[in-house]
């Protein structure tokens, strides 16, 4: 069940990590702090609203993302489109932008873990297992969000433009298509889903300053084996790993499984380094 | 109607076009054609905006469009079809006109009479466009930009590498545009081709137009084609 929750949310942070790559060419190193955002601001939320649990962390689920998506549309105005979207350059902006607020969480949050209490608390008793409902909700919830933002993407304008400025950004403004615009949207979109990986994880792991860490190496993990750019490759991807990071951490030990995760990613750049389901490129 | 005046640009230190004069009319063909490096290409992201202009001034009757950003130009009716196609590869055959019809509000009207224009492209709404055929993806191109209801249409090299019915089929959707009003401007290097349908030739050099002529009475042994071309 861990495992399967890992997966969900692996989903939905590698996913965000993957769109932006896609679409803007920009390798964000700040995606886990996003998560971590996400996460924190939840713990603000729930505290300041107070109320039966359930309500509070509807709130959060609401407006925590939302918050982070706006903060991450910020941040690409301020820094990414002063650069022109340079790879190089935004690679270290980025790392910049990640140390920007993690300090910046440890100034207004602290160093301390604290857990948000989950909306409801019981478990379903199967013939075989209980399981937590909640982290079933997790999965449940996960699912709907990446059906949606597929269909976002396949059936909407919006998602029409997304993916044409994806393929040719020039050729995109000889249609009116307004990129700097669409490169903001996809980054707060980005954001925006590690955030909701970050409300969903929140009452079953706390929020920490640092906790940014290990979505962002998954995330990166996900999105190489999947294939850059790839939403079907990273999603299988987040299941494999999420799923296989779980059960080697629950019968070996955790720094095992990111051994072999990193061994995996390795394996796919020297063998296959589009990813296993990445277009290869000209 | 389409006017360019002192017109410099280029990339970064790099500087294409100098000091450029052309104009194109309504209801008119203008061909432009020039030796590689020329500018031709430049000349035409110029006027889209995607090359903005350093010095002089772009005007489409009388809005000043290199005061624009690249995205904004195409709202005021100029379509443009780039040198090797730049289709939206992995979109749909239908995805790529939608993106067309989008530009400027058009609707089913707009996109029924692509259709009837290029039927081929009926057949394939649901392809990938990257899958089709050479000439399948320059009818779609083209399609995409017609999309537009254009009053100033863009074409760089339309014809390269396609097979001699098909060049007759997009020639002969140029002409019906250009009864109906719509000043075309193509970028074109064969000079037979030019010949059948330009009313004016711009020949290009460094940069520049260095001579703008009426095609009527012009010859294909003309000495601006080898003068300015090499044929």
């Amino acid at each position: 069940m861990e495992s399967a929750v890992t997966a969900a949310t692996l989903a939905l942070t590698a996913v965000g990590l993957s769109l932006v790559f896609g679409v803007m060419r920009v390798v964000n190193v700040a995606h886990g702090e996003f998560f971590m955002l996400g996460a924190v601001s939840a713990w603000f939320i729930t505290t300041w609203v107070g109320g039966p649990a359930w309500a509070s962390f509807l709130v959060a689920l609401a407006v925590a993302p939302l918050f982070v998506a706006a903060l991450a549309a910020l941040a690409d105005r301020i820094v990414l489109k002063r650069l022109d979207y340079e790879p190089e350059a935004t690679i270290v902006a980025t790392i910049g932008l990640m140390y920007i607020f993690q300090q910046a969480a440890l100034s207004f949050y602290g160093p301390q873990a604290m857990p948000v209490e989950p909306p409801f608390n019981f478990r379903i008793q199967l013939p075989w297992f209980g399981y937590s409902a909640y982290k079933l909700s997790v999965i449940l919830f996960a699912t709907l969000v990446l059906i949606g933002v597929w269909l976002f993407l396949t059936r909407t304008k919006a998602g029409l433009v997304m993916r044409a400025t994806q393929v040719d950004r020039e050729t995109a403004q000889a249609f009116g298509i307004d990129v700097d615009r669409v490169y903001a949207g996809v980054f707060a979109l980005g954001a925006g889903l590690a955030a909701i990986a970050a409300v969903l994880i929140v009452p079953i792991q706390q929020a920490h300053y640092l906790m940014g860490h290990d979505p962002l190496l998954l995330a990166f993990i996900t999105v190489i084996v999947g294939g850059l750019g790839s939403l079907r490759g990273t999603i299988i991807a987040a299941v494999f790993i999420g799923l296989s990071d779980g059960l080697i951490a629950f019968f070996w030990s955790p720094t095992l499984a990111k051994i072999l995760a990193t061994l995996l990613v390795a394996m796919v750049l020297v063998f296959r380094p589009q990813g296993l389901f990445g277009a290869k490129q000209a | 109607m389409l006017r360019l005046e002192g017109v410099s640009a280029g990339y970064g230190a790099v500087t294409v076009l100098r000091d450029l004069t052309f104009e194109a009319r309504a209801g008119e063909i203008t061909c432009v054609m020039g030796r590689n490096g020329a500018g031709k290409s430049t000349l035409m992201k110029c006027i889209m905006g995607l090359v903005p202009a350093t010095r002089g001034t772009v005007t489409l009757d009388g809005t000043a469009l290199h005061a624009l950003p690249a995205h904004r130009v195409p709202l005021h009716g100029i379509a443009y079809v780039p040198q090797g196609r730049r289709l939206f590869g992995p979109l749909t055959v239908a995805e790529n006109l939608g993106i067309g019809l989008m530009t400027r509000g058009m609707g089913e009207e707009t996109r029924e009479r692509v259709l009837t224009l290029f039927p081929r492209l009926r057949e394939r709404l649901d392809q990938v466009s990257s899958t089709l055929s050479g000439g399948e993806q320059q009818m779609l191109a083209i399609g995409r930009a017609l999309c537009l209801e254009p009053k100033v249409l863009l074409l760089d090299e339309p014809t390269e590498g396609l097979q001699p019915s098909m060049i007759a089929l997009i020639r002969d959707v140029v002409v019906q545009l250009k009864e109906t009003g719509v000043a075309t401007v193509l970028v074109e290097q064969r000079p037979d081709a030019v010949l059948r349908m330009a009313d004016r030739i711009a020949f290009m050099a460094g940069g520049r137009v260095a001579e703008m002529v009426e095609a009527r009475g012009l010859t294909a042994d003309a000495p601006q084609f080898m003068a300015y071309v090499g044929v």
